[in-house]
């Protein structure tokens, strides 16, 4: 069993998905259950394989890339299939897999209109080969290739199942997120091209640049190049003031797209700098921190501030989205291992409580067929399980300690009093202020909120309308996720303990300065 | 039961989950979980006190040196993992040690921990600490959480949410317990936290009403406002811990910080910034001014729930977390040494501006609530001024008396349902005696009356403190202030009860049949009471007018509570205890007669001059100004609160959607305008005219043109790798 995953694990872990789609494309469109009981199947499936990747795990050296598979792919180039596990990806992969399966459950029988299982669960599993996928490539053009096959799903999930504005929406994300791929394979080949060579070929291998990690590299050029990656995941993130193509997409998505959108896809951007450009370019990311630094403190607050004007429910949980993504990139900015640690968690917690809220809005949704805040209101009293349920990840989303948003920020908070060295450390502590300031509107907005949808008594339009609490399927979709929140938060250790040791590896190059 | 303390958070956590999953089910909704949880938690909590005693008697043996305190104590269950070194710097304990507290007797506190979370290769613990004071919070906690559990069960009967009601309650229960437990201030900041979101959510138990849900959004954000201070604080201590330098290995431990604060090894200023942020904190959830306004608000809560959060316990934790950080408050503000600063003026102020105000409240919960704050004050004060014992002393007594006075509020509201004392009491003395009669003692200890109550004994240490420590002088502005305060505290009480027990029955109190409460509401009543006369004689002075009174009655409350060892000050750094003294014993005493008698004769006799807000301008603006609450409220909801909601969220988005959308939707507008009128122009005119005229091109352009048109979407991608490549070229070049 142990040789199977370590020879075959990473691989399955991608590429069972695309098996499952491509039985489903066997299916004649008319057989929705079978459909939809394939795609659970599939994404559970692959559940179990991620289950027995993290059981054979080895978490004291957990900046071991373990799980390793290199095998030649265009070799011209020297771009390898190259894929491998550490402590940085595994709480992502851990993530992802835990996520579709329950969206799969969720969409039941809530497929949005035209409907057609067939075709969106199909997109599901390909989205999740390319999750998936850019969390275990070790190499960038593969890595690349998995960032850009994200897209496409997404594009036309988002294109035909969404809102009114979908149009609009999805190709605002994809020429948005184009745009940053663009200006990242840019760095990709010039990092490329500037990597020593090895029996001369340069490489594209991840974990062979970072064990470079520029050096010998100009000053100018480390710094031009982390430019290019930080457009690509700086827009992924969203970071301000590349934002705007995030509250669009959320609202016009339907809702499994904007749980998967927030938990997972998010997630490629943030984790893009912590795998690739800290790591590769040092240098660069040191003299990038303190921009990061301040475009991550105005996520934080503009952020909050947006949210604080938004009348739609949806929209306001996007434009948290925003101001929570501002922690952990915070964190990311301060380069020094508490920073990124917590930086991860926040990935992880962020994905777990905004997913969370994006499923309630889509349910209030379906009952209200509206998500004007202004006509809501008195949840608690129609459909009291679901309006404590928002009120739990209200409080989980605004940090509450004991539950899992608490590890993502306040250790993000705290780094930014002692960056790493060399990041002037006046401008960091101010960060830090602002930051904890942040605390202060996320509280606000979200009980706020909270208090105009679900306290209160209904309103007359709804007075009188039957609104039926959870349905079976928000049970299941739902409780693993509230469990998750209240164990990480329990017990932070779950991930910071896998992550520490990575984290640590990866910042050597810039602790060693 | 020392080590196994963790056992008593455990419990009401567990009870919480109990009463949630199956409460609606049993016979009484959940409450008799509750009730058994906190039941057996009191009788945990006094295991702990004994053992407590037991170990103050006889401290372990090897225990009699300083570094032991601080070292072996954390290793006295697991056996060092840590390496010591990590503790303090060794030379600068044994430096403390040589010092004439050498021969003082040193009881070393019991922890006990777990690894929380690894990070930066720091094992993070969580855990439990008991001392002397973690163990009278325990018994204060759980002792005032059973009382008003057997309360609520008839307070609460009949109500929409009574299960829901009594989970919360056991949250609340567990999360105080957890935080009092604090072994290290990351354990703290969580259970500070914790303790608010009960707060919020019991605050806003009838959240149909738009007023609740107010009052309890507001708790929960003024609290998270002190709390940037908090964190701030907390991660200073945390990184301040490396000690000067910054060598070392940073530690959330509390005692480890505290050790390093007295000894040195931290530097003034770091210190001093991490007091000021953490007063913050207290400000906040103490309810000190400015930030105090949540307080009186948060009575739309049930009562019950006024005596245990708002009153007895959680407005506490300010205090608490002050006098468990000792170490870090005293240094960093130079409290042994000096004769002001921001801890004693803070306090100060706190409790004479919120004894005014209790002055022109209608509502008795809300006259309670700023005695509450008042007393609040007076317990900062007193650790401000150096006076540890005298201020969780006095937090001890006001737990019980306070507690008496809330819920003798909610008996005698129990069947008018209002508190309003001008419009709808009046007279009740005669109807519910046993209410009036534990509301007089619960009165009289609050205000001080001398040497039977608690509210004395405790208050006296006080004063006493401000008159006779801190540098040379005393803190003597805090001694007027105090004495200050306890006049206005005497006179508002007895308007309170003039207005609620004397002159004839008025609004619901004269339409209802009242009669007295059952015993589920009276016996907590009587025990409260008891406990507010009796409670202050576990620290009686060495000696009282000359007398000195028998060694086993004299100051065991200091003896067994105060922290020994060096995570404590010590008298090298200034730290005294106060002395009893004489004519501030008679100055309380005249304070009481000038408050009470004042207000005796201006409500019962009516003399005074009556009706002075109309005829004088002054005095009119004064009291607009107290009625106004001093526009703090104005200033928080509408120009703070509403300015950040309103205008600046409104020009945020503003600028989200016009500028930099409007710049993004200009960049896609310009980009499919340009290919437009490449399109046309160029494609359609000049390429095609070339294409026309040249023959043999024709085929090939043809060929790209139409693959750049089919589909959207795979153009865009060639696209991108084509503009890409060729930029990664010029890239190369230049960067080579």
């Amino acid at each position: 069993m142990k040789d199977l995953l370590n020879g075959w694990g990473a691989t399955l872990v991608v590429f069972l998905p695309l098996v499952g789609a491509a039985v489903m494309l066997a299916i004649p469109k008319s057989e929705e259950t079978l459909h939809k009981l394939v795609a659970l199947a599939t994404s559970l499936a692959v559940f179990v394989v991620g289950i027995g990747l993290m059981a054979t795990f080895d978490y004291d050296k957990s900046a071991k890339m373990q799980f390793l598979v290199d095998k030649g792919w265009i070799d011209i180039i020297n771009s390898r299939y190259l894929v491998a596990i550490d402590g940085i990806s595994l709480p992502l992969i851990a993530l992802t897999i835990f996520v579709v399966p329950l969206v799969v459950v969720y969409s039941w029988n809530h497929f949005p209109e035209p409907h057609n299982p067939k075709a969106f669960l199909v997109l599901m599993l390909v989205l999740e080969t390319g999750m998936v996928g850019t969390f275990v490539a070790q190499d960038l053009l593969l890595f690349f290739v998995f960032f850009e096959l994200v897209l496409l799903p997404m594009y036309f999930m988002i294109g035909v199942w969404g809102g009114e504005q979908r149009r609009y929406a999805s190709l605002k994300f994809f020429l948005y997120t184009a745009f940053g791929s663009a200006l990242m394979i840019v760095s990709i080949l010039a990092v490329y091209f500037l990597s020593p060579t090895v029996g001369g070929q340069h490489t594209f291998s991840m974990i062979a640049l970072s064990h470079w990690g520029g050096a010998g590299l100009a000053k100018g050029t480390a710094v031009l190049v982390f430019g290019g990656f930080f457009m690509g995941f700086g827009i992924k993130v969203p970071m301000f003031p590349f934002h705007t193509w995030l509250p669009d997409a959320h609202t016009q998505a339907p809702t499994q797209g904007s749980v998967i959108l927030a938990a997972v896809l998010l997630k490629l951007g943030t984790y893009g700098f912590v795998r690739i450009a800290i790591p590769i370019l040092p240098v660069g990311a040191r003299s990038w921190a303190p921009v990061i630094g301040i475009l991550a403190v105005i996520c934080i607050i503009y952020g909050a501030l947006g949210c604080l004007a938004q009348t739609d429910m949806k929209r306001l949980i996007a434009f948290s989205s925003v101001a929570h993504m501002g922690y952990v990139m915070l964190g990311i900015a301060t380069l020094q291992p508490w920073g990124i640690n917590a930086a991860i968690f926040g990935m992880v917690a962020h994905g777990l409580i905004t997913g969370m809220l994006f499923f309630i809005a889509g349910s209030v949704k379906d009952r209200f067929h509206t998500l004007e805040i202004k006509r809501l209101g008195g949840l608690l009293l129609q459909a009291p399980r679901m309006g404590w349920l928002l009120a739990f990840t209200c409080m989980a989303s605004l940090g509450l300690p004991g539950l899992a948003g608490f590890w993502g920020e306040f250790p993000a908070i705290l780094a930014a009093y002692n960056p790493a060295a060399g990041l002037n450390v006046a401008l960091f502590r101010t960060f830090m202020v602002i930051a904890a300031l942040g605390t202060v509107l996320a509280a606000g907005y979200l009980l706020w909120l909270l208090q105009r949808v679900a306290f209160g008594t209904p309103s007359e339009e709804f007075e009188n309308v039957d609104i039926p609490d959870m349905h079976l399927t928000d049970y299941i979709a739902w409780v693993p996720m509230i469990i998750g929140i209240l164990v990480l938060g329990f017990y932070p250790n779950l991930i910071f303990h896998v992550t520490d040791g990575a984290v640590h590896h990866s910042l050597r190059a810039i602790a060693g300065h | 039961m020392l080590t196994h303390a963790w056992i008593i958070p455990a419990i009401p956590a567990l009870s919480f989950l109990l009463i949630l999953g199956f409460g609606k089910k049993l016979p009484r909704g959940g409450s008799e979980i509750g009730i058994a949880s906190v039941a057996i938690c009191f009788v945990l909590a006094l295991t702990v006190a004994a053992g407590w005693v037991g170990r103050t008697n006889h401290p372990p043996v090897e225990a009699g040196h300083h570094e032991v305190a601080c070292a072996e104590a954390v290793h006295e269950i697991e056996a060092g993992k840590d390496a010591p070194a990590s503790c303090v710097p060794e030379e600068q304990a044994a430096g403390a040690e040589a010092g004439p507290a050498a021969e003082e007797h040193v009881v070393p506190p019991v922890q006990r921990h777990i690894t929380w979370l690894e990070n930066a290769g720091i094992d993070v613990k969580v855990g439990t600490l008991v001392d002397g004071l973690s163990t009278v919070m325990l018994v204060v906690v759980t002792l005032i959480a059973l009382l008003v559990h057997v309360f609520s069960t008839d307070y609460v009967a009949g109500d929409r949410r009574y299960t829901h009601y009594f989970a919360f309650l056991s949250l609340f229960t567990s999360s105080m317990l957890f935080f009092v437990l604090s072994e290290n201030v990351l354990q703290m900041i969580v259970g500070w936290e914790l303790v608010g979101l009960c707060s919020f959510g019991l605050i806003g138990h009838w959240w149909e009403e738009k007023a609740n849900s107010d009052a309890a959004l507001k708790a929960f954000l003024t609290n998270r406002v002190g709390d940037i201070g908090l964190l701030c604080g907390m991660i200073t201590l945390y990184f301040g811990s490396r000690g000067i330098g910054g060598h070392g290995q940073a530690t959330f431990d509390i005692l480890k910080i505290n050790t390093l604060a007295n000894t040195g090894a931290m530097s003034h200023t770091l210190l001093l910034v991490a007091s000021l942020s953490l007063m913050t904190a207290v400000m906040s959830k103490s309810g000190q001014f400015i930030l105090h306004t949540w307080l009186p608000d948060a009575m739309a809560g049930p009562t019950p729930v006024s005596a245990l959060i708002h009153a007895a316990t959680m407005v506490v934790a300010g205090v608490f977390m002050i006098a468990r950080l000792y170490g870090v408050f005293f240094n960093g503000l130079q409290i042994g040494h000096s004769n002001i600063n921001a801890m004693a003026v803070i306090g100060a102020v706190t409790l004479l501006f919120g004894a005014l105000l209790a002055f022109v409240q209608t509502d008795i919960k809300k006259v309670l609530a700023y005695s509450t704050v008042s007393q609040l004050g007076y317990m900062v004060m007193a650790l401000g001024v150096g006076a540890w014992t005298g201020a969780i002393f006095h937090l001890f007594t006001h737990a019980f008396f306070k507690a008496c006075l809330f819920l003798g509020s909610g008996s005698l509201a129990h069947h008018i349902h209002s508190f309003d004392m001008k419009e709808d009491m009046g007279g009740m003395r005669k109807t519910m005696p046993k209410t009036f009669v534990t509301f007089l003692i619960g009165t009289a200890a609050l205000m001080g009356v001398p040497l039977v109550t608690a509210g004395f004994w405790s208050k006296d240490e006080v004063l006493a403190g401000a008159n006779g420590l801190g540098g040379p002088g005393g803190y003597k502005f805090a001694l007027v202030m105090g004495l200050l305060g306890a006049v206005c505290t005497c006179a508002y009480m007895t308007r309170a009860i003039w207005y609620v027990f004397y002159g004839e029955p008025r609004g619901k109190s004269a339409e209802h049949e009242l009669h007295e409460n059952g015993p589920r509401i009276v016996v907590p009543l009587m025990i409260l009471a008891f406990l507010a006369v009796t409670a202050g004689w576990l620290n009686l002075p060495e000696k009282i007018f000359g007398l000195k009174t028998p060694h086993w009655a004299a100051l065991k409350f200091e003896h067994y509570v105060q922290p020994t060892g060096a995570y404590f000050p010590h008298a090298d750094l200034g730290f005294r205890a106060p002395e009893f003294v004489p004519w501030i014993a008679g100055a309380s005493f005249l304070a009481i007669v000038v408050g009470a008698g004042g207000a005796y004769l201006w409500f019962w006799k009516g003399k005074g001059p009556h009706g002075i807000t109309e005829r004088n301008a002054l005095a009119r603006s004064g009291y607009r100004i107290l009625e106004n609450k001093y526009y703090l409220d104005y200033l928080y909801s509408d120009v703070i609160a509403g300015g950040t909601k309103g205008p600046i969220a409104k020009a945020a988005n503003w600028v989200n959607q016009n500028v930099i959308d409007g710049v993004v939707n200009l960049v896609g507008r310009t980009a499919r305008e340009t290919g437009d009128w490449v399109y046309k122009r160029i494609d359609q005119g000049i390429v095609d005219r070339v294409v026309n005229t040249s023959g043999t091109a024709a085929e090939g352009s043809g060929e790209i043109l139409r693959k750049s048109q089919t589909g959207k979407v795979q153009a865009y991608g060639a696209y991108l790798f084509l503009g890409a490549t060729v930029l990664a070229a010029i890239f190369v070049v230049i960067a080579s």
